[in-house]
């Protein structure tokens, strides 16, 4: 791999030159908390660990425009809205929310392909950025993620006053290449470095060490027949936070919009703690709350892994932990699921 | 308190006056509890916690619960009650399967105001009474008092009364308290209309429509929401434009007045810090000055202003005169 660096202070000539030539997001507070926003001359990179939302929405957004039916007279035509998306980059995105869009890639680039999310897919560039400082609420290792050294068409790492670069694939190389001018090539030796004091401090975090592997050790029926459900269920308030925040929740719901003169088709999230998710004619096939709070959980935690080789559908970003209103999450429903070897 | 609270709660397992127990679990950290029911002496000995972490209305859970077999007893503090006698009040909970034991509060705390001090990774939040004492990975170890980091809505504290109770924890219980709960309201309302018009459409636009906000309301107990609603043509998962997220709020917040209790538990759970209390406070501000003082919750008889036909009400018109035409 080849780094390249460039001193903090010269972050803004960089986003300024990308975002000269397409839309460059990064992550910048807005009203005190991190949000992704299109950077505009002035904006500064956020130093919060993340984004209160997750990255998604950039290929999987939370409501968009399927097509259109319109209506003159008694004559209906069906127009597509789907437009070929522009180049764009995303700086600045950690190393679970880079996971995440090889989760949903899974899912949306599976046959049959989502030409939706395709064609967003591949026109973003994501340039990841390392962790330095993780939380109490990561727990990103569980799932193979090195916060220290994360996924991407191209990596970032903040060490001091200076910002080190690679890339990974060929979209990562282009965007170096845009830059290069402003770049010094460099070795590895500071990355390296700075990937060992990201281990180490997961090492101390109380989740740093979490692992799911424990809930392979049962099969599907005995999960879905636990009698903990009702527990760990009783207070879920049936809101969609955790769903929401989620980078790797992808379920949607596809609806009409009456115009009046027509009907817009629309998609959006959709959440199985929701009261009519995957309502049918014959009405719901979860009708309490510990179905839907048990949907949410298998999912990620069973069916997903079961269908992907092994792997789960959470990146450990910490969100749901951090966001759920009665504080009930996917470390706690594992630790209460999972068969321990001192059982 | 939180040993006194389990002693107690012990003995009227034992004696049979309840059968089981609302209160709070332990999490994986200091503050992440969530609200439970305990059903034994071993449970309530692993798990039961009540710090200033535990800050969860459980009133809401109480209409359910009051319906299962047997006396659930629950712990409520101020502001719970306030929500139970209104609950009582809208026929939603079954007073009679409910044994509450009154328990003061001081205020509770936000966590996200001891991270908002830059403190992350944190591994272990020790409670010294008047302040915690927080240790990081990262080294730091800071002392924060508590009252500086205290949720929004216990700062504004409107009442440390216990308003419905079969005892209390602790005697004498505490009374209604001078508080400057609508002094934010009263900044939106000098706005010009534009400047609040711009405030709310700022602070709507980062809704993510999770109902969050509705399903934690204690004065939101339909049995089915207009907005789960497909047949109602105003059910959206999703915003199908910009305003309708606006509208959700707004008409959430005409639903419950004059029920609101102002316990501030929207905007506690909101994930996206959406200040949507003040939407509640200002229906509550205008009702005390067009009709009178009235405190929802406050007992459980008084009939609520919205639902309370007098001779001497005031006319819309006053509206006009309080500068609502401009």
């Amino acid at each position: 791999m080849t780094y390249y660096k460039l001193p903090v202070s010269g972050l803004d000539a960089l986003f300024a030159r990308v975002a000269e030539q397409q839309t460059l997001y990064i992550p910048t507070d807005k009203d005190g908390h991190a949000v992704f926003a299109a950077y505009e001359a002035g904006m500064t990179l956020s130093k919060k660990l993340n984004t209160d939302r997750s990255a998604k929405d950039f290929f999987f957004p939370q409501t968009e425009n399927l097509y259109d039916i319109k209506m003159k007279g008694k004559q209906l035509t069906v127009e597509d809205t789907r437009e070929e998306c522009a180049d764009f980059t995303v700086f600045g995105v950690k190393g679970c929310d880079a996971r995440s869009f090889a989760i949903l890639d899974k899912v949306f680039l599976a046959d049959p392909v989502d030409t939706y999310y395709k064609n967003r897919r591949e026109h973003g560039t994501i340039v990841s950025l390392a962790c330095n400082r993780p939380e109490e609420t990561c727990f990103c290792r569980a799932f193979g993620i090195d916060a220290g050294d994360p996924e991407g068409d191209a990596t970032a790492w903040r060490i001091g006053d200076e910002m080190y670069f690679a890339a990974r694939t060929e979209k990562g190389e282009a965007f170096l290449a845009f830059v290069k001018d402003l770049l010094t090539e460099t070795d590895g030796t500071m990355v390296e470095s700075l990937k060992k004091a990201v281990a180490y401090i997961m090492d101390q975090l109380p989740l740093g060490n979490t692992s799911f592997e424990g809930m392979k050790q049962t099969d599907l029926m005995t999960h879905f027949q636990n009698e903990k459900w009702a527990g760990l269920s009783e207070s879920c308030l049936g809101c969609g936070t955790c769903t929401f925040v989620c980078p790797t929740c992808q379920c949607y719901d596809i609806r009409e919009f009456d115009t009046g003169k027509g009907v817009k088709k629309f998609r959006c999230w959709d959440s199985c703690m929701y009261s009519d998710f995957t309502l049918m004619a014959h009405g719901n096939s979860r009708n309490s709350q510990l179905e839907r709070f048990r949907q949410r959980f298998m999912h990620k935690l069973v069916y997903f892994p079961n269908n992907n080789g092994g792997e789960f559908g959470c990146v450990g970003c910490g969100r749901c932990l951090a966001k759920c209103p009665i504080q009930t999450n996917i470390v706690k429903v594992e630790k209460a699921l999972e068969v321990r070897s001192d059982d | 308190m939180q040993d006194r609270m389990i002693a107690r709660a012990k003995e009227l397992l034992a004696d049979g006056t309840v059968n089981r127990v609302m209160g709070w679990q332990k999490g994986e950290f200091t503050y992440d509890i969530t609200p439970a029911v305990f059903h034994t002496a071993e449970e309530l000995d692993r798990d039961f916690v009540c710090n200033d972490f535990a800050a969860a209305n459980v009133s809401k859970y109480l209409v359910k619960e009051s319906r299962k077999e047997g006396r659930i007893l629950a712990f409520l503090k101020p502001c719970d009650s306030y929500s139970f006698a209104q609950l009582m009040k809208e026929h939603r909970v079954l007073r009679e399967n409910v044994y509450i034991i009154g328990i003061p509060s001081w205020g509770k705390t936000d966590f996200e105001k001891i991270k908002a001090r830059g403190l992350s990774g944190i591994k272990n939040i020790k409670d010294n009474g008047a302040d915690y004492f927080v240790e990081t990975v990262y080294g730091d170890e800071v002392t924060v008092p508590k009252y500086e980091v205290m949720l929004d809505r216990c700062k504004d504290c409107k009442s440390k009364k216990i308003v419905v109770y079969d005892e209390l924890l602790e005697e004498p219980n505490g009374d209604v308290i001078e508080n400057h709960r609508f002094d934010e309201v009263a900044r939106l309302e000098a706005m010009t209309p534009d400047e609040r018009f711009a405030f709310w459409r700022n602070e709507l636009s980062r809704c993510i429509r999770c109902n969050a906000c509705r399903n934690v309301c204690p004065a939101c107990t339909c049995e089915k929401c207009v907005f789960d609603n497909r047949d109602s043509g105003v059910e959206n998962k999703a915003a199908a434009d910009s305003f309708e997220e606006n509208m959700f709020h707004i008409i959430r917040a005409f639903h419950v007045a004059g029920r609101c209790t102002d316990c501030g538990e929207c905007s506690r759970v909101c994930p996206q810090h959406i200040p949507l209390h003040l939407l509640n406070r200002k229906f509550i501000k205008d009702m005390n000055e067009l009709y009178g003082d009235y405190q929802a919750g406050a007992d459980p008889d008084t009939r609520p202003p919205m639902t309370d036909f007098r001779f001497d009400d005031c006319e819309p018109s006053v509206v006009y005169e309080r500068g609502g035409a401009k």
